[in-house]
């Protein structure tokens, strides 16, 4: 019996989304001491609301940018650019939007909102281009668009920020359809479209092979520059919504301010959810849990009254503590007289041997 | 024959030299030519005083990213040191300032603080194998923040001794530096010493070219790799402390994004992002290309200081994709001649990230 019950616990313990899930609680419930009425959702005209929906409102861009860098990151890559395809994307929609005579007009935003997803997506086959094509290190071919696209997101609003009053727009970021916010809904669309497509196709598989080992997926006849080319413009268009989102619950375009660090955010958001940055398996899960701890985090911040720049050191220490514990190494130093039959994978086993002369 | 094949494998060797040297020479024709044509268009731009400015203004930059230096040519990375830069420069402001520490007491507090910082992010990546990227993150994090908990705001300096070290020039030939240029410039022979004269330095190129081969060699690796990131923490403290002389002030927003600056001045001068090949000298010629581009831009007078970012991203690009095809190049022409006679490092694999 208590045999049966140690292996549903080690289940439960070795799950890949335990660790995650496990701190994303505890977040929230350590709020509960705070505000006793942290979980309560209410009806208001119709619109939900709450401190719940609003960690998923808020989060909704960290999550699709997270996604992107998801799949990117499952093929051994990196994207430092999605902080300036944020900040692109949103000035491109409201620089189109505050040329239209009528701000209001659907049209008008959808061409927005089309030609700001279409510059996404060049900036996508872009990235894709110099890591699939020219062969160039995710984390280098990524960081020239990192630098200049700043640059271009200013370049496009002239170094001004672009103010609109366009209630279509607004319903990206800000607005609500049947009663939740439709950016909720938004990124849960995505989500539900990435996981469909990897899960449910042979996707996943061709990309985790060509981030377990480029060379040896395309000598067994995957085209594994198609896959890196398709995740760099995936998380592109990612970037680009998540832009949208962003210029729309402000209603306003700041090309120096808009996604500033959120690349970090969202690798960080991948690593908590539990996808190595060495590339391979990945979850999607994760990476929505993983976005959701770093806003829920900020949140806590704020409604517990610390100064908000110092969400900065608690999310350093969140983010040490999770990488630790993930890391086969520390689990290895802590828990070997516990477990003697832990073994290392054969690649750390060299690695351990380091320390011994040292 | 056998003369034939010793002559062909010189030649082959000292091509491989030179071609090691093509990105440095390409920075230095750049930083020439960018110099020529503003000397072209402005006047008063062809002058020692603007030559020397450039060092003026960009000295901290230096110093910092001849730190980055040591991390990207052991193949790591440091994300944190913009924020170590304005944690030093907040923790000496507000030991000078509020506690009325003695002004060298306290610059000596924030390079210790600095390599100690250096050295546990070191430490983590190198015993407990977690990325670099990602603990220097981590480390960027908590440096921001840990600025913020001193103080919100700006704390101003008027400590007679940061006064005089800023307002201070040396003067030869009718022309003057700041006392933080021979500072920056000294850091800049010592780094050039240590990396190409000394074992640490050897070490640092050896596991940046193959850190297995590195080890087999019984070469220390674990204590280089550790001591790369303290030096980094160093030169990132030391970065803050001129920066305080620079601006005569401590600030939790004070050198946001200099890691970029510092990372595109080392890539610009030459080094590879993956390790094992570069020179710390090609660093100082990528932070002049940076600061003359800057200098042209204020010359310009019309131009948008973005400008100065978009051709950054360029240069960058265009010196990543030279050293592309020259890797390439020495890759395809190692293996058409003899294998024997091979010296230089072939161009890593390209499905090995590292991050």
């Amino acid at each position: 019996m208590s045999g049966r019950m140690g292996a549903a616990v080690g289940t439960v313990w070795r799950h890949r989304l335990f660790w995650p899930v496990l701190i994303l609680v505890v977040l929230l419930l350590s709020n509960l001491i705070f505000t006793p009425s942290f979980f309560s959702v209410e009806m208001r005209n119709g619109h939900l609301y709450g401190s719940l929906i609003d960690i998923a409102r808020f989060g909704a861009p960290l999550v699709l940018v997270a996604l992107g860098m998801t799949l990117v990151i499952a093929t051994g890559g990196i994207d430092l650019s999605v902080g300036a395809v944020v900040a692109i994307s949103g000035a491109l929609a409201c620089l189109w939007i505050s040329k239209q005579p009528d701000q209001n007009a659907v049209v008008g935003v959808l061409v927005a909102v089309g030609l700001a997803l279409l510059l996404s997506l060049v900036l996508g086959v872009w990235n894709g281009f110099l890591v699939a094509a020219v062969g160039i290190q995710p984390i280098i071919a990524t960081l020239i668009l990192m630098v200049a696209g700043r640059g271009l997101a200013q370049l496009i609003t002239d170094g001004q920020i672009i103010t609109i009053n366009s209630s279509p727009y607004k319903l990206i970021g800000g607005g609500y359809l049947f009663g939740l916010p439709f950016s909720i809904l938004l990124a849960l669309v995505m989500t539900l479209l990435a996981v469909l497509f990897t899960r449910r196709t042979a996707l996943g598989m061709l990309i985790e092979a060509v981030g377990s080992n480029a060379e040896a997926s395309r000598l067994s006849g995957i085209r594994s520059r198609r896959y890196t080319l398709l995740v760099y413009v995936f998380c592109a268009l990612c970037a680009g919504i998540a832009g949208l989102m962003v210029s729309s619950n402000v209603s306003s375009a700041d090309g120096n301010k808009a996604g500033l660090l959120i690349e970090l955010d969202a690798i960080l958001a991948v690593v908590i959810g539990g996808t190595l940055l060495t590339g391979g398996r990945f979850s999607l899960g994760g990476t929505v849990v993983g976005a959701l701890i770093i806003q829920a985090l900020s949140t806590t911040i704020y409604t517990i009254g610390v100064p908000p720049q110092t969400t900065l050191v608690f999310k350093a220490i969140v983010v040490t503590v999770v990488c630790l514990i993930q890391s086969p190494a520390f689990r290895a130093k802590f828990s070997r007289r516990g477990r003697p039959g832990r073994a290392d994978p054969p690649a750390r086993s060299v690695q351990q041997k380091v320390e011994v002369p040292a | 024959m056998t003369a034939l094949t010793t002559l062909g494998d010189q030649v082959t060797r000292g091509a491989g030299r030179l071609r090691r040297y093509v990105p440095v020479l390409a920075t230095l024709a750049l930083f020439l030519l960018m110099f020529g044509i503003g000397s072209y268009r402005y006047e008063g731009f062809l002058h020692g005083q603007v030559f020397l400015n450039l060092l003026i203004d960009n000295g901290f930059l230096l110093v910092v990213a001849i730190g980055m230096t040591f991390v990207l040519l052991s193949g790591g990375i440091d994300l944190s040191v913009g924020a170590v830069v304005a944690l030093s420069t907040m923790i000496g402001a507000s030991l000078v300032e509020q506690q009325n520490w003695p002004p060298l007491l306290a610059i000596l507090v924030v390079l210790t603080l600095g390599t100690v910082f250096g050295l546990g992010m070191g430490c983590i990546i190198h015993y407990f194998e977690i990325q670099p990227f990602i603990v220097t993150l981590a480390g960027m994090f908590l440096a921001r923040g840990l600025c913020y908990t001193i103080s919100i705001d700006s704390i101003s300096i008027t400590d007679p001794v940061f006064t005089r070290m800023a307002q201070a020039r040396v003067r030869f030939a009718g022309l003057f530096v700041s006392p933080s240029v021979l500072i920056a410039l000294v850091v800049l022979a010592v780094a050039f010493v240590v990396l190409h004269y000394s074992r640490l330095g050897r070490t640092v190129y050896a596991i940046g070219g193959n850190e297995q081969s590195a080890l087999l060699m019984g070469l220390p690796v674990a204590k280089t790799k550790i001591t790369v990131y303290a030096i980094s923490g160093f030169c990132s403290a030391l970065g803050g402390v001129l920066l305080t002389f620079y601006m005569l002030s401590g600030y939790g927003q004070h050198a946001l994004g200099m890691e970029l600056d510092a990372i595109a001045a080392v890539v610009i001068g030459g080094a590879l992002l993956t390790g094992g090949s570069g020179y710390v000298l090609g660093t100082l010629l990528g932070v002049l290309v940076l600061g003359v581009i800057q200098t042209i831009i204020s010359f310009e007078g019309t131009l948008s200081s973005w400008w100065t970012r978009i051709v950054i991203g360029i240069l960058l690009f265009v010196f990543i994709v030279l050293q592309r095809v020259i890797g390439v190049r020495e890759r395809s022409a190692l293996s058409r001649l003899s294998t024997r006679s091979v010296t230089e490092k072939p161009a890593p694999p390209r499905q090995e990230v590292r991050t």
